[in-house]
């Protein structure tokens, strides 16, 4: 088992071998994701029944929460990425990383513009300064930091490791920011689902909701994947493999 | 070679006098403080009563970002004449001669802002029994500040665009400093006990002390690579 993950490691660490194995998986994620997202909304908005206090407006969670975890998850899979292209010096690494921070600010932007949508009938206000919401805000500063850094800095490989820095630094800092903005101000109804506790959600309105966060994540994956192949390309470009590959394309 | 604890304090010390010799510079992000923080009765209200409610909130924000703007001061003119070269090459580990370069920072730029807030409380209107806290939430937040702003101004010094991009890295980490200080002083206006806040302030104020300078020096070594 230990040999296989090894061997697993070191091959992820060859961008032909990354951008093989990944076209094989690219099908997979689509089709799963796609009928996960397409039976979880079809559920969700249709057939789950209407919330006792919010009626039907609450439906928009099938979108705003997986958006909101997904998020989450980005800044994580970056910091992680970061920490192993810092210590094992693997470049896909900080290609995923590189790929990442602009799914995670678009994710994280749906999070919040849909939380804004809900927000308008439930607390007859598009904005509330409540925990979530603003940790969210905060998690979108921090996405903008890495990518003006990115931006900001001409050679790439030494912007990579800077992102990586302050990556890391940031999710060192993402359990203190999310722990001082809960205790600033709990306005919020508690968090929807915890992994620990049952839900407290009906059934039939936490099904969908379960698929739906899957497929978004699948559908996070395809998108990483696609990204994370793009910049392969790019770099890689003067390899012959990379040739054979828009030779055959074109 | 001579030993770790002297070529911090040489560090340290030269760092001091640096600022000493331009003390011109050294005022300016005090001046900044005192524009900032009296813009906000022109632009809000004058009513005193309203101005010593939001008062904790305008200081602390204040000396969140004079903190922000003398960060130049941290890495700039060493990576400019070459000195953060060779501290580099000094045999002496960087971490700590980095950490007495963010400690003289902070006699620099956050210690005179300590100094200076009671005068901005009393002319902001805030509650008599606001003013301890408020000097020692400063007190430990503003070291905080320099050494989480040390990780940033590692990162862009040396940067042609690094002006507008430095506040972007830097002031999401600000927000718990932000948080727990202001409502500290907040709270002890209203009366009532600070000791989690300074708790939870002291405790952040150790965290950042060990972390921050191996981030800044990882940050410093990139920097000069460049």
């Amino acid at each position: 088992m230990w040999n296989y993950l090894k061997r697993l490691y070191h091959k992820m660490g060859s961008p032909k071998w990354f951008y093989d194995i990944s076209n094989k998986w690219l099908p997979w994620l689509i089709g799963v994701g796609c009928l996960l997202m397409g039976v979880g909304l079809v559920w969700g908005l249709a057939y789950a029944p209407a919330d006792y206090l919010q009626g039907n407006s609450f439906r928009i969670i099938y979108i705003h929460v997986p958006a909101a975890i997904v998020a989450q998850s980005c800044y994580m899979l970056m910091a992680v990425a970061g920490l192993v292209a810092m210590v094992w010096r693997m470049k896909i690494a900080f290609w995923v990383m590189r790929a990442a921070a602009p799914i995670g600010v678009s994710v994280t932007a749906i999070a919040l513009f849909t939380g804004a949508i809900w927000g308008k009938p439930t607390w007859g206000t598009w904005w509330v300064w409540d925990a979530r919401l603003t940790s969210m805000l905060i998690l979108l500063f921090l996405y903008f930091g890495v990518i003006a850094l990115y931006n900001a800095i001409e050679d790439d490989e030494l912007a990579n490791k800077a992102g990586a820095i302050l990556s890391i630094v940031g999710v060192i800092n993402i359990p203190i920011i999310k722990y001082s903005v809960e205790w600033w101000n709990t306005l919020h109804q508690p968090a929807t689902i915890t992994l620990t506790k049952k839900p407290t959600m009906a059934p039939e309105m936490f099904i969908p909701l379960v698929l739906t966060i899957v497929g978004f994540y699948c559908w996070f994956a395809v998108w990483l994947i696609l990204r994370t192949q793009n910049e392969i390309l790019w770099r890689e470009r003067r390899t012959k493999w990379v040739q054979q590959v828009t030779n055959h394309v074109l | 070679m001579i030993s770790l604890s002297a070529a911090m304090l040489a560090t340290f010390r030269r760092d001091l006098l640096l600022a000493y010799r331009a003390k011109g510079e050294l005022l300016n992000p005090l001046m900044f403080f005192l524009i900032v923080s009296s813009l906000f009765p022109l632009a809000v209200s004058p009513d005193p009563e309203f101005l010593g409610s939001i008062a904790p909130g305008i200081i602390w924000v204040g000396a969140l970002l004079a903190t922000l703007l003398s960060l130049d001061l941290l890495f700039k003119a060493d990576h400019d004449d070459g000195t953060l070269e060779q501290f580099l090459l000094m045999p002496q580990p960087l971490v700590f001669l980095v950490l007495s370069k963010i400690l003289a920072h902070w006699c620099i730029a956050g210690l005179p802002l300590v100094i200076v807030a009671p005068l901005l409380g009393v002319m902001l209107g805030l509650p008599e029994n606001a003013y301890f806290a408020l000097m020692m939430s400063l007190l430990l937040g503003t070291p905080i500040l320099s050494l989480l702003g040390a990780i940033g101004a590692g990162l862009t010094v040396g940067l042609k665009k690094g002006g507008m991009l430095l506040p972007l890295l830097i002031l999401p980490l600000y927000i718990p400093v932000l948080i727990f200080g202001a409502s500290a002083v907040q709270s002890a206006g209203q009366g009532m006990a600070i000791n989690g806040h300074i708790a939870f302030l002291g405790a952040y104020l150790f965290f950042t002390l060990a972390v921050c300078p191996l981030a800044t020096v990882a940050a410093l070594k990139l920097s000069v690579a460049r």
